[in-house]
């Protein structure tokens, strides 16, 4: 099965070999194709049993856990890359989540969906209704993803949180993947999703 | 190899009475109590067929009053092996694939040396002669045995309670040579709790009048009342309050109303003196003493500078670990603590908790999910390593 395309794009970004932490891992997908194809030394944190049972019956590393909970628990500088893909909009600690992960990777890799993308502003704007989209399908009410970001407010709490980003991505609605200038307004407003690669910055390591 | 003996006359003549090593006086257990055991007993059983390369071999652990039947009918109650759901034929342990040993822990009381065991010195059983022992005194024993039967690398070992905590022993001492790890509801250590009703249970047999200081053998008495309030008590640990309820929540037993005495009126009274009274007819209440008292020793980081992740250092063995939603006795935070002592030394780990109201004892039990885990885990450790 292909991978899907934002997977796709953040495998791109891993180099081969590297000791890899995906944070909310699902089945297993993207994990699996890095042992595959870059000989990757891979881990995994999962909330569903039925994910990680999926995950454990491929051959792969996986924990069942709660990046909001766990992740304290992990030693620092452990790995090359941790991963948060699709992930950060649904746990209860954002903020927290990524200065863990800033800790325990060397680079830390966050794919989400764009809260500024035009459909989602323009559902609000005009039909007064919380926005239902292709990557945000749920109703308000039912919605995992409870901590919503635009991409600018996601470059700033990176800003705060001391990383800086290495490299930014913009997901299209044709599934495609194109780097962007994270600070500009456009991709804000065309982009259904990002990905950045992060990593400590010069300034917080001496910290 | 001679035959184990049992001290007990076997109702179940036609079962499987399995094997045992005997090891001579050159080949003695130095305990971690510093004392020597010489000549000693490992009795075992085996199922399936050993590959060629010698690469397909699991060793199964069991708990505290389980033995080596683990898959075929026990020799003194003719019931069906402790874990048939999981080791046999077709199973996730799946005996036509791998090669499975079980070992009656050393302090047991199915055929390797132990309490009831005849002490060469004297001519009679040991009682409290016996030396005190730990978990690892055990996995040393069945290393022993491996080396007996030619058997270099486990392709996994696993087990659940104690049966996890040797598990984790095993690749904590010996890590070179297993392959693969499969803790089930258990922990790097007993907890004050878990050591509080243990002492409860030894309590409870040496109250009893006919434990004669642990000399009960050559008295010709057992303290079967003794012995069977301790596992009484162990046993509500082993269940959760709420599978207690809905077993028997308040149902009477055969009559219509309280009684007004102290006969069991309620279900949940027979039952549990139902599994005190069966326990005796099987198990040495000496063994019990013993076996306890070496769990409750158990503290894998304290062995290791009261760090966990150092007992696991540089471990290339890959670990699954296993907890259930209710298990009171090994809650999943123990799992847990585990898991993140493996990640924090950079071992290969997964963890998986599974929903269940049925408390400790799931890991016996009919457990979907943890059948599910166990087979992709072994299928996926067994293609790793070539075995067909």
């Amino acid at each position: 099965m292909a991978l899907r395309p934002d997977l796709a794009a953040i495998a791109e970004m891993i180099p081969p070999g590297a000791r890899v932490l995906d944070v909310g891992c699902g089945d297993g997908a993207l994990l699996e194709h890095l042992a595959a194809t870059k000989q990757v030394d891979g881990r995994g944190l999962e909330l569903s049993q039925q994910n990680v049972n999926a995950c454990v019956a491929r051959g792969l590393s996986v924990v069942q856990g709660d990046a909001d909970a766990d992740l304290g628990e992990y030693p620092s500088q452990v790995f090359d890359v941790a991963i948060l893909s699709q992930t950060i909009q649904a746990t209860r600690n954002p903020k927290a989540v990524l200065g863990d992960l800033l800790r325990i990777g060397r680079h830390v890799v966050v794919s989400l969906p764009n809260f500024g993308h035009w459909k989602v502003r323009f559902a609000l704007l005009a039909r007064g209704r919380m926005p239902r989209t292709t990557t945000l399908c749920y109703e308000w009410y039912d919605t995992p993803n409870i901590h919503l970001c635009t991409i600018a407010d996601f470059v700033d709490l990176a800003r705060k949180s001391g990383a800086e980003i290495a490299q930014a991505m913009a997901l299209t609605p044709d599934g495609s993947t194109r780097p962007m200038r994270p600070q500009a307004w456009i991709p804000n407003f065309l982009a259904e999703g990002a990905i950045f690669l992060l990593r400590p910055s010069a300034q917080s390591q001496k910290m | 190899m001679s035959d184990p003996i049992f001290l007990r006359p076997l109702t179940a003549p036609d079962a499987d009475k399995g094997q045992a090593v005997a090891f001579g006086p050159d080949r003695a257990l130095t305990l971690d109590s510093g004392r020597v055991l010489a000549p000693w007993t490992q009795a075992y059983m085996t199922y399936g067929k050993l590959n060629a390369a010698r690469s397909n071999a699991i060793l199964v652990c069991h708990a505290l009053t389980g033995d080596q039947f683990v898959a075929s009918a026990h020799p003194v109650t003719g019931k069906p092996g402790w874990w048939e759901t999981m080791v046999g034929p077709g199973k996730p342990i799946d005996t036509d694939r791998f090669f499975v040993i079980c070992a009656n822990v050393i302090g047991g009381c199915m055929g390797s040396s132990g309490p009831a065991e005849i002490n060469p010195a004297t001519g009679s059983p040991y009682g409290l002669d016996f030396p005190l022992l730990t978990v690892r005194d055990m996995v040393r024993a069945q290393a022993m045995l491996l080396d007996e039967l030619g058997i270099e690398k486990l392709l996994c070992v696993t087990g659940g309670s104690m049966g996890g905590m040797q598990t984790l022993q095993w690749a904590s001492s010996y890590p070179e040579r297993v392959v693969s790890a499969v803790p089930i509801a258990c922990a790097a250590r007993h907890s004050a709790q878990n050591i509080a009703f243990h002492e409860v249970g030894r309590q409870a047999i040496m109250a009893d009048p006919d434990w004669c200081g642990g000399a009960y053998a050559e008295k010709g008495v057992q303290p079967s009342k003794g012995l069977a309030v301790a596992r009484m008590a162990a046993h509500i640990t082993y269940l959760s309050e709420a599978a207690l309820q809905r077993k028997f929540g308040r149902n009477l037993q055969s009559r219509s109303g309280i009684s007004f005495a102290f006969a069991p009126d309620f279900q949940v009274e027979s039952y549990l003196h139902h599994q005190g009274t069966s326990f005796v007819d099987r198990f040495d209440a000496n063994s019990y003493l013993y076996i306890t008292r070496a769990m409750d020793y158990f503290d894998l980081a304290a062995d290791h500078g009261g760090v966990l992740a150092e007992a696991f250092r540089g471990a290339k063995t890959r670990f699954c670990l296993i907890s259930f939603t209710s298990d009171w006795l090994f809650p999943t935070a123990e799992n847990k603590r585990v898991a993140h002592a493996l990640n924090a030394a950079a071992a290969t780990v997964s963890f998986v908790e599974i929903e269940t109201d049925r408390g400790h004892d799931a890991f016996l039990l009919d457990e979907p999910q943890m059948f599910a885990t166990m087979r992709g885990f072994l299928g996926a450790v067994a293609s790793r390593e070539g075995v067909a």
